[in-house]
């Protein structure tokens, strides 16, 4: 919100207001200047001042001795003037101002720098092509450092198992565990309920035309087990723990924890981002099984209000939809989806810079990055099954 | 300056704070007078920042009386506080620029804010500015995240002093800076504080800049503040005080 007017024009001063009287008298230029010559006027002086008729004139007079108040925008509008009428030739002009203001009108005229700030203009097409050729070195430089990461963290996974004795470590290991998994359960459990209950009542309406809910339940069993479960959980898990592991990571790096670690010899691969990786590799499945049964209760209640058809009947019904292929086709993305989402996770926390808007700006890169990652390698797995035949 | 035409701009009766059932101010009176700079020190966690924070509006005081160019700042409306906040500047601990503005842009808030400048003096007010604070002009460009601390802090007392304020209210304007530019923040608050007529409320570590700039000290020990100038204060009882002033750090910074 914008003031009208600026408060001190109209309240403290309004006697104050500034003024300029420019005469002349044959080849002289006198400047009589009054008033309060402050920020809050400079609006009004800038252009006076920067109109002034300099024609004719090959001496120059700045009578300053009437200004009532002066700070330092004040000084330089009187020192841009002068210095004007210097560089157009007309001898330095003497600039009286009372006794008070000297002072800090010397300090400006010495602290002055003639090239005002250039503020570049953010849409133009130069801007644009640079943006362009930026951000397609990001991208080829964000390639590079994937790559390295990789490497990095593979190294590390042979390095636990190949190791005399293994350094992973147990209790971070467990702790992520309880975080990533355990203290999941509540959300994704009623998340699920209430997918089960929307997919059931969803087949349930359109089945019911032809007289096949019973179907409903083969609908709900073969694409909660084989597709919604796990996708579902792994996105709830990307937003969940994807977004905390960078924000963690990225917030230590902000704080130079990293660095702590690196010399105090310990390996930030190990230490931070191994026991979360892992972690939500056993996890995710489990979630996901979590995530299924959920769904499946919440479609049985549904069945039950909307259908009529009781528990037995659809223990019985599903039963005969599914068999543990079905589940079995879903659990197992479930590791893969874990992997992508805690790499990422971890991977956009390392690349935190070292500013607090970093934080923020990667862990919502890091939950777009892998949802749509997880998108990707779903699809990729459907594929996969059809020509496998699954 | 004779004490009869002393005109105060910041005036505390009675302000208590507390943080987390810790008593951080006891009643505490402080007057601050127009042209002086005061320096407020204190152990960490004392309530230094707290203070500034009450006087400045950030904090309401749990109970108290916080007057600025004598207006209460405790039931001003939002009309009121503005033209307040226009006369006052706060450099904060760590700069607090805008960090996703360039260091021009961030100088240049108060003046879009306040005024209705047109862009090319803004720029040109702009570049007067960093030059006052001692910062090269290649500086203008750049984000914060690309300055160091001492270069941070520059920026901010530009952008604090951006409007000529009257009053300005520096936390810890030295610390982490090293000794060379301390100095030179030293003679700069200094500086514009003689040509301006600025009165300045710091809250300190230092005592080389204690020394260098204040005119007056404020010390809060206990919750209670001590107000004088750095001689008088030597000859305090506070152990805490004493042990401030006469320590190895102290006397080395303040000879007798």
């Amino acid at each position: 919100m914008r003031p009208d007017t600026s408060p001190a024009d109209d309240a403290t001063d309004s006697e104050a207001r500034p003024w300029l009287e420019v005469s002349r008298t044959l080849r002289k230029l006198r400047l009589t200047a009054g008033g309060s010559w402050t920020v809050h006027h400079a609006a009004t002086l800038d252009p006076l001042l920067r109109d002034i008729d300099m024609s004719g004139a090959s001496q120059v007079e700045i009578d300053g001795s009437g200004i009532a108040g002066l700070d330092s925008t004040g000084c330089w509008l009187i020192v841009r003037t002068k210095l004007g009428f210097e560089n157009a030739g007309l001898g330095v002009p003497v600039v009286a101002v009372p006794e008070i203001y000297a002072p800090l009108l010397a300090m400006i005229e010495t602290e002055h720098v003639t090239a005002p700030v250039v503020i570049p203009k953010r849409h133009t097409l130069e801007a644009f092509l640079e943006q362009t050729g930026r951000a397609t070195f990001h991208v080829l430089a964000q390639g590079y450092g994937i790559l390295g990461y990789l490497g990095r963290v593979t190294v590390e996974w042979f390095k636990i198992f190949s190791a005399p004795r293994g350094t992973l470590r147990v209790t971070a290991l467990i702790h992520q565990i309880e975080e990533v998994g355990i203290n999941a359960l509540p959300i994704i459990g009623l998340l699920m309920f209430l997918m089960g209950v929307v997919l059931a009542y969803q087949g349930a309406d359109q089945l019911k035309r032809f007289d096949l809910e019973i179907l409903t339940i083969n609908a709900l069993g073969i694409g909660v087990l084989r597709e919604i479960g796990v996708l579902f959980t792994a996105i709830i898990v990307a937003g969940r723990s994807g977004s905390a592991f960078t924000a963690q990571i990225g917030t230590m790096k902000v704080n130079e924890e990293l660095d702590a670690m690196q010399t105090m010899g310990l390996n930030v691969v190990d230490v931070l981002i191994l026991p979360r990786v892992i972690a939500l590799v056993i996890a995710l499945p489990f979630l996901t099984f979590f995530a299924d049964v959920m769904a499946m209760i919440g479609g049985a209640v549904m069945c039950y209000f909307d259908l009529g058809i009781t528990i037995p009947q659809f223990m019985r019904q599903l039963h005969e939809a599914i068999d543990l292929n079905t589940l079995l086709v879903g659990l197992i993305k479930a590791p893969v989806f874990a992997y992508v989402i805690a790499m990422v996770g971890c991977y956009e926390g390392m690349n935190v810079e070292r500013n607090a808007a970093s934080v923020g700006k990667l862990t919502t890169r890091s939950v777009v990055e892998s949802v749509f990652l997880v998108i990707v390698l779903d699809a990729g797995f459907s594929v996969l099954f059809s020509i496998l035949g699954i | 300056m004779s004490d009869a035409r002393k005109e105060m701009v910041i005036r505390l009766r009675g302000v208590m704070n507390s943080v987390g059932g810790r008593v951080l101010h006891d009643h505490v009176d402080l007057d601050v007078y127009r042209g002086e700079v005061l320096g407020v020190v204190g152990g960490s966690g004392a309530g230094k920042s707290v203070l500034l924070q009450s006087i400045v509006g950030l904090r309401r005081p749990a109970e108290g009386l916080v007057e600025v160019f004598g207006k209460n700042i405790m039931d001003t409306d939002e009309a009121g506080l503005r033209e307040l906040q226009m006369r006052w500047g706060v450099l904060f601990q760590e700069g607090a620029l805008f960090s996703s503005q360039t260091v021009a842009e961030n100088i240049q808030v108060p003046l879009n804010e306040y005024t209705k400048m047109p862009q090319r003096l803004k720029n040109e007010v702009t570049a007067m500015k960093l030059s006052m604070v001692g910062l090269p002009e290649g500086t203008a460009q750049k984000h914060p995240s690309e300055l160091s601390g001492g270069m941070k802090k520059r920026a901010g007392l530009a952008r604090a002093l951006a409007l000529d304020p009257e009053l300005v209210f520096l936390d810890e304007p030295t610390s982490g800076l090293d000794p060379i530019s301390a100095n030179m923040f030293d003679t700069l608050v200094r500086g514009l504080q003689k040509s301006l007529g600025l009165t300045v409320f710091m809250v300190t570590h230092d005592l080389d800049t204690l020394k260098a700039t204040t005119d007056r000290v404020a010390v809060l020990v206990n919750g209670k503040l001590k107000v004088g100038t750095i001689d008088s204060l030597r000859d305090e009882s506070d152990p805490w005080i004493k042990e401030y002033f006469s320590g190895a750090r102290g006397r080395a910074a303040l000879p007798n």
